[in-house]
């Protein structure tokens, strides 16, 4: 076998617990001023300005970057205590948590020294929304199919074509997106494409709003015609936009939001069966529970081995892979778990509102940054098969 | 891995590559390799791995122990070596010590109860007893009147009947009926069955994660040699996805029993946190025993299903192992009343603490 499927054993160390300790107290004077409510799912789903700034300034965005960027230089492992703990509050992190997850590493790595000095700070202040500019109308999980072009000018490039699915872009400040430069190559058709740091507010850039099944606006249509953005504002190699994309895999798809989205079901089922459960709902209560601390295990795993520099690639799809199958068959266990649970109990209702939302949310979970289908493909490569 | 685990895990990769290859195993005509390879086991000290030398054995620290069982489970032999570890570690939770030979433990079900008679001797009976024929003595938990207590038994002194598992391993009720002890003592403060259930259950976790590597190895390798529609099996993406998820199940019992390895490695008590552990390793690893079987099945075709071809040695075994020391529902059971009992702000905040 080319791969030995690895899992360290990392147990987060006393400064991830003081720093919990941290979050859970802030989370709770959130709470108590009416910012967001625990139960009401729908609000981790949204963005919230000054909550971001509240959370910048406790310097919990950009956390492991460098401080010099307005980072905290702490570790992989501490940001996921961050992480877990707001997704599982059901806080509205919406506006800061794509820069601060991926957009933030891309500039790090990519972006000329002033462009990384005057945005991660602000990032790292809760003041700028970032999205991803990947699919197109004919190119979903067949990503190197873009056809939007950037075409080199002399005062730049020139954007023109359209994303669609693109996530925040109503709200957002920046997209950093994938554009065609060169046609593919014969032997090579991942060939071409590279990446950009855009301005939102460029003129030539039409947002239009694309209302998802939920009832809630998250997508959009992103259009872009003539928008001239600088050549300062390429990020890493001129066509070569593939070879930076494999190495982000890992961060992006092994963290706790890959499989707590549905979680508040979990917990509103434990509060509607109640202290005593009958032996049919104890036992798939069980199973869940060992299921989820698995993955938590796993995804912890992930972040202390990035932390120490290995790239658990094959191992952080993996998660993802399991985490989304999961989050989005969970709201159906629960269901069937509390199918006998008596139509007076109290906290029935509660339960029954969080899982009309969270069935309606569970068909994108396998979708939404890379399609099981696509993740299945990476594993198989990382075996040897492909 | 320690450095301590890898020579400790290498010495024992070695020896059952050389002694117990699983193709030559599955030829072999009768059990004469059994022999040679516990001799080499117990020349090398792995299967007292976990008794102190105060107490004839290895003093190898239980990580250590643990890396042993995952090699055990990665060649799936037919020997009782994790039962040994297993006997030797819980006759240590009294002090006593180890004999050489092989040995098994009673009880290996949760539901299971053996009692220490008001003249010393045991009554009561134990079922899935895994080699308790091929073992010369038995570690025995039983209730005594002033709490749990630990005895030596020979197993010629207790009546076995003559069960086999799926696999053909030797699987016995062990019935005591007055029957003496070599020794006995009072297990360790705190020490019970539930305690017991959690070591074995974490045992048949790590060598389920082991078998279960083992049985991707096999099944990637022939996806890639197989030849059908002119060209690797394992071109199709229809079996590259069964593959896909194989591996994820291969790395959700390895993440789950590394885990619980770690949790009681580390800990000072079976507390909440280790049965939090040890109780989802089992579960999760017994539904990836399960899942994991059926799909390396499916890529092997016929050929997999025959008894010349290795993979049963792997599959019968996975499966057979979710009934040792607590099956995947009663572990389960067990778990969701804890999280009930406890209740729902109690949740996050338990799973959050590992």
């Amino acid at each position: 076998m080319s791969v030995e499927l690895c899992f360290d054993q990392i147990r987060p160390p006393p400064e991830c617990e003081e720093l919990r300790r941290q979050v859970r107290t802030f989370i709770e004077e959130e709470v108590a001023t009416g910012t967001f409510d625990p139960d009401r799912p729908s609000h981790g789903d949204s963005h919230n300005l000054a909550f971001s700034r509240r959370v910048g300034a406790k310097g919990w965005i950009g956390m492991t970057w460098p401080k010099k960027y307005g980072g905290h230089e702490r570790s992989f492992l501490e940001r996921h205590v961050v992480t877990e703990e707001f997704r599982v509050a059901n806080a509205p992190v919406r506006l800061h948590f794509v820069a601060d997850r991926q957009s933030g590493p891309i500039l790090l790595k990519y972006a000329p020294e002033h462009v990384k000095m005057d945005i991660l700070p602000r990032i790292c202040r809760g003041e700028v929304c970032f999205v991803i500019g990947m699919s197109e109308p004919g190119a979903g999980s067949d990503l190197f199919a873009a056809k939007t072009k950037a075409t080199k000018t002399n005062n730049g490039w020139l954007i023109n074509g359209t994303k669609i699915w693109t996530s925040n872009a109503h709200i957002a400040d920046y997209m950093i997106g994938l554009f065609r430069t060169s046609p593919p190559t014969k032997d090579n058709r991942r060939h071409g494409l590279t990446q950009f740091l855009v301005d939102m507010k460029t003129p030539g850039i039409k947002v239009n709003p694309i209302y998802q099944m939920t009832g809630q606006h998250d997508f959009n249509e992103v259009v872009f015609e003539d928008v001239l953005v600088s050549e300062d504002h390429m990020l890493g190699e001129i066509d070569g936009a593939w070879r930076q994309a494999t190495s982000e895999l890992a961060y992006e798809r092994s963290g706790p939001e890959r499989f707590l989205e549905t979680f508040y079901v979990l917990v509103a089922l434990v509060r509607a069966l109640g202290p005593q459960p009958d032996r049919r709902s104890a036992e798939g209560l069980g199973r869940l529970v060992a299921q989820l601390h698995t993955l938590r295990r796993m995804s912890v795993s992930v972040a202390g081995m990035l932390q120490a520099g290995k790239e658990p690639v094959v191992e952080g799809s993996i998660v993802k892979d399991l985490g989304t199958a999961w989050e989005q068959k969970l709201p159906a266990r629960v269901r069937e778990l509390a199918a006998f649970i008596e139509p007076e109990a109290t906290n029935r209702a509660t339960l029954e509102q969080q899982l009309a939302f969270a069935t309606m949310v569970a068909p994108k979970l396998t979708i939404q940054g890379g399609t099981t289908e696509v993740l299945r493909g990476i594993i198989a490569r990382g075996l040897g098969l492909r | 891995m320690s450095e301590s685990g890898n020579i400790i895990a290498e010495t024992a990769t070695r020896i059952f590559a050389d002694l117990a290859d699983p193709q030559a195993v599955n030829s072999a005509a009768d059990g004469g390799w059994k022999e040679p390879l516990w001799r080499a086991l117990a020349e090398t000290g792995l299967t007292l791995a976990w008794v102190g030398e105060q107490h004839g054995g290895f003093g190898a620290s239980l990580a250590d122990g643990f890396d042993i069982l995952r090699v055990t489970g990665r060649f799936a032999a037919p020997v009782p070596l994790a039962e040994t570890l297993l006997a030797g570690w819980l006759l240590s939770r009294a002090e006593i010590a180890s004999p050489a030979g092989a040995m098994s433990v009673a009880p290996a079900r949760p539901s299971d109860r053996i009692a220490v008679n008001p003249d010393g001797t045991l009554s009561g009976h134990a079922c899935g007893v895994r080699f308790a024929a091929d073992s010369l003595h038995l570690a025995v938990l039983a209730s005594g009147p002033s709490g749990p207590s630990v005895a030596l038994v020979e197993t010629k002194a207790c009546n076995l009947d003559e069960g086999v598992s799926l696999s053909g391993d030797v699987l016995n009720i062990v019935t005591f009926d007055r029957t003496a002890t070599v020794h006995a003592a009072p297990a360790a403060a705190g020490f019970d069955q539930t305690s017991l259930m959690l070591m074995g259950a974490t045992i048949r976790s790590v060598e389920t994660a082991g078998a279960l590597e083992a049985a991707l190895a096999l099944t990637v390798r022939y996806a890639n040699e197989r030849i059908a529609f002119e060209r690797p099996i394992g071109k199709f993406q229809a079996v590259q996805h069964n593959l896909a998820r194989l591996a994820g199940e291969v790395a959700a019992a390895i993440a789950a029993s590394e885990s619980a390895a770690d949790a009681i490695a580390h800990a000072e008590t079976f507390d909440k946190a280790v049965f939090l552990e040890a109780a989802s390793a089992k579960i999760r690893s017994a539904e990836a025993a399960q899942e994991g079987s059926a799909i390396a099945h499916q890529v092997h075709g016929a050929i997999g299903f025959t008894r010349e071809h290795i993979l049963h040695r792997y599959t019968l075994r996975l499966l057979d192992w979710r009934d040792d020391f607590g099956n995947e529902s009663q572990w389960a059971a067990a778990l969701g009343n804890m999280v009930a009992a406890r209740g729902a702000t109690e949740f996050w905040p338990l799973l959050a603490s590992r």
